[in-house]
């Protein structure tokens, strides 16, 4: 009886975690004009669709541009901090991390409607701009928070043993810190990848003539079109996702940082 | 000493507002091996620190080989230090981390090579320049770690604990390799530690601290037979302690006649010191234990315990058992108060 308990625990959760993936992938794949599920008849024509509409050209591009160099300046700061957190006995420390960690626990919403009342609108900042520093706002916590742990187990003295053989402070930092937090590092730039690209609150109110991420510029067009190519868009998508992780734990890893 | 090498005056050294270490005079002559020895939080490391240029002095100088060194940064003293925990780098094989320091310096490459190579010799680990030093075992990091600093031919070596991380086997090794190590390379050594036997072993003179002052500097020898304070003497092994008053020895619990009145305030006996089976004095068995050529045992006595050996060729007496002893005047090292 508890068998059966178990196997039927176990066998919703994959259900409710996997079946939507696969209802994207066949609803994207229907021969219907319409989005459709279960699928009716089967073809790779949306999938192939997908790439010839120009709007998502542009906002794939957007997408990528704002995951890459959000996440890369997520962790020039985030590197840096977590470094002095780590190793200085800093006043206010916790009141720090606190900061640091807002843009997880503030809904985003409200970031992205801030972001747009207080300084889109009054500064006139660039929307693209506005949206370069809000992923890596969004990126920052996670930065922070993983290359704080791959530092954990980083002991002082390899530095003051590289300072005492020559080293300036920096080059004790980029010769002896950095390669050994690299799979960290590593780490959290796929993270921040990965939930830059994914981003919908934040980005929903940060959008212009032109300018949209992906999964707002999806947003809109379902909003016009019905036709299969969204869910086509959309398994493609979690295929990117997957595989970056995936290449990421072979690599790796991964999932000793996260 | 016209002939310090490394000379320490007036060295004030703190962490924020507590003084770990109050004005410490000190010098070492070119070539010797000195030993700062003492329990924990005497300013052993602190002082030691401070010499590589990881701590700043609140005030004092330091000099080494006639220079004043005391404001030159830590990466510009040309001072080795090998790590308690080794600090050696993970993501380097043995041969990078030897060569890292050289590399530094942007010599040759042939001569890095063959500096390293000849590093790696001198303690005894030809062959193992490929491993990592997770592949390597405590003693063979720690001979890397001594290596990456000696290729650096360095004016002075500091070593933090050098064999407390070792199992018994292996610290004698590493104290005889140390020693080879200081003779065929001619380089100062000092070292810190808590455990007085190393310093005996290892040393040419041994510094005695004690909350950051020097409580008494000798060679091993000296220190082991002559300490002057109780401190000293308790950290040498002398178990027995006990203040003087006329003709007689006194603790918190009673006292004890001795034949004549001492000309010191304080008298301290080793437990081999302490005549066992015969004597004045009666007590009685707290413990007993056999150390081989030796039984080792407490006695309960008017002072409270004493501590004595006793030749293996007396009869045993049992725990609670009587037993007779004497603290002989003869065998005593009077101490100042």
């Amino acid at each position: 009886m508890r068998h059966l308990a178990t196997w039927a625990i176990l066998g919703l959760t994959l259900t409710f975690l996997i079946g939507p993936f696969l209802i994207i992938i066949l609803a994207g794949a229907s021969d219907t004009e319409y989005l459709a599920f279960p699928p009716q008849g089967l073809t790779l024509g949306w999938y192939f669709k997908v790439f010839t509409v120009e709007s998502f050209r542009a906002s794939f591009v957007l997408s990528m541009a704002l995951a890459v160099f959000g996440t890369l300046a997520a962790l020039l700061l985030g590197v840096p901090a977590a470094y002095a957190l780590n190793r200085y006995d800093l006043p206010g420390a916790e009141t720090l991390r606190t900061v640091v960690a807002a843009p997880i626990i503030v809904p985003g919403i409200i970031v992205g409607l801030a972001l747009l009342r207080y300084m889109v609108v009054p500064t006139g900042v660039t929307v693209t701009a506005a949206l370069f520093m809000a992923h890596t706002a969004l990126v920052l916590p996670y930065a922070v928070r993983v290359v704080s742990s791959s530092m954990n187990n980083l002991r002082a003295d390899m530095e003051e043993a590289a300072v005492l053989l020559g080293c300036t402070r920096l080059q004790a930092f980029l010769k002896v810190v950095l390669p050994n937090i690299r799979g960290g590092v590593l780490a959290a730039f796929i993270l921040g990848f990965v939930t830059s690209f994914n981003q919908v609150p934040v980005s929903l109110f940060l959008s212009g003539p032109g300018v949209r991420t992906l999964p707002i510029d999806m947003l809109a067009y379902m909003e016009i079109t019905f036709d299969p190519s969204v869910a086509a868009l959309s398994a493609l998508l979690a295929f990117m996702s997957l595989a970056i992780v995936f290449a990421a734990e072979r690599l790796l890893g991964f999932s000793r940082y996260v | 000493m016209s002939d310090a090498f490394v000379k320490l005056s007036g060295l004030t050294l703190g962490y924020g507002r507590t003084v770990a270490v109050p004005a410490l005079d000190l010098s070492i002559r070119e070539g010797e091996l000195i030993a700062l020895l003492g329990p924990s939080g005497c300013g052993k490391t602190t002082t030691m620190r401070a010499i590589a240029g990881l701590l700043d002095p609140s005030d004092g100088t330091i000099e080494i080989d006639g220079r004043d060194v005391t404001r030159v940064p830590a990466n510009k003293r040309g001072i080795g230090l090998v790590f308690q925990s080794y600090a050696l780098f993970p993501h380097l094989s043995a041969h990078e981390n030897v060569a890292f320091g050289l590399r530094l310096q942007k010599l040759p490459a042939e001569e890095i090579r063959a500096r390293t190579e000849e590093g790696l010799a001198t303690v005894g680990l030809t062959g193992f320049g490929k491993r990592k030093p997770a592949e390597m075992s405590g003693g063979q990091q720690q001979r890397v770690a001594l290596a990456r600093s000696l290729v650096m031919r360095p004016k002075v070596l500091l070593l933090d604990e050098p064999l407390s991380n070792l199992d018994a086997r292996l610290r004698l090794e590493m104290r005889t390799e140390l020693q080879r190590v200081q003779k065929e390379t001619g380089i100062t050594m000092v070292f810190v530690t808590h455990d007085q036997a190393e310093a005996l072993a290892l040393a040419d003179r041994i510094v005695l601290m004690r909350e950051g002052r020097i409580e008494q500097l000798g060679t091993p020898a000296d220190l082991y037979a002559r300490p002057e304070t109780a401190f000293a003497a308790e950290f040498m092994g002398f178990e027995n302690i006990f203040r003087t008053e006329g003709a007689a020895v006194v603790s918190d619990k009673g006292r004890l006649p001795l034949a004549a009145v001492p000309q010191s305030p304080i008298l301290a006996w080793r437990p081999d010191a302490v005549t066992v089976g015969e004597g004045p004095h009666e007590g009685r068995v707290a413990a007993a234990s056999f150390a081989g050529a030796h039984r080792e045992y407490v006695i309960d006595s008017a002072l409270g315990p004493v501590k004595a050996d006793a030749a293996i060729e007396l009869p045993e007496v049992p725990l609670g058992g009587t037993i007779r002893f004497d603290l002989p005047l003869a065998t005593a090292r009077g101490l100042a108060a």
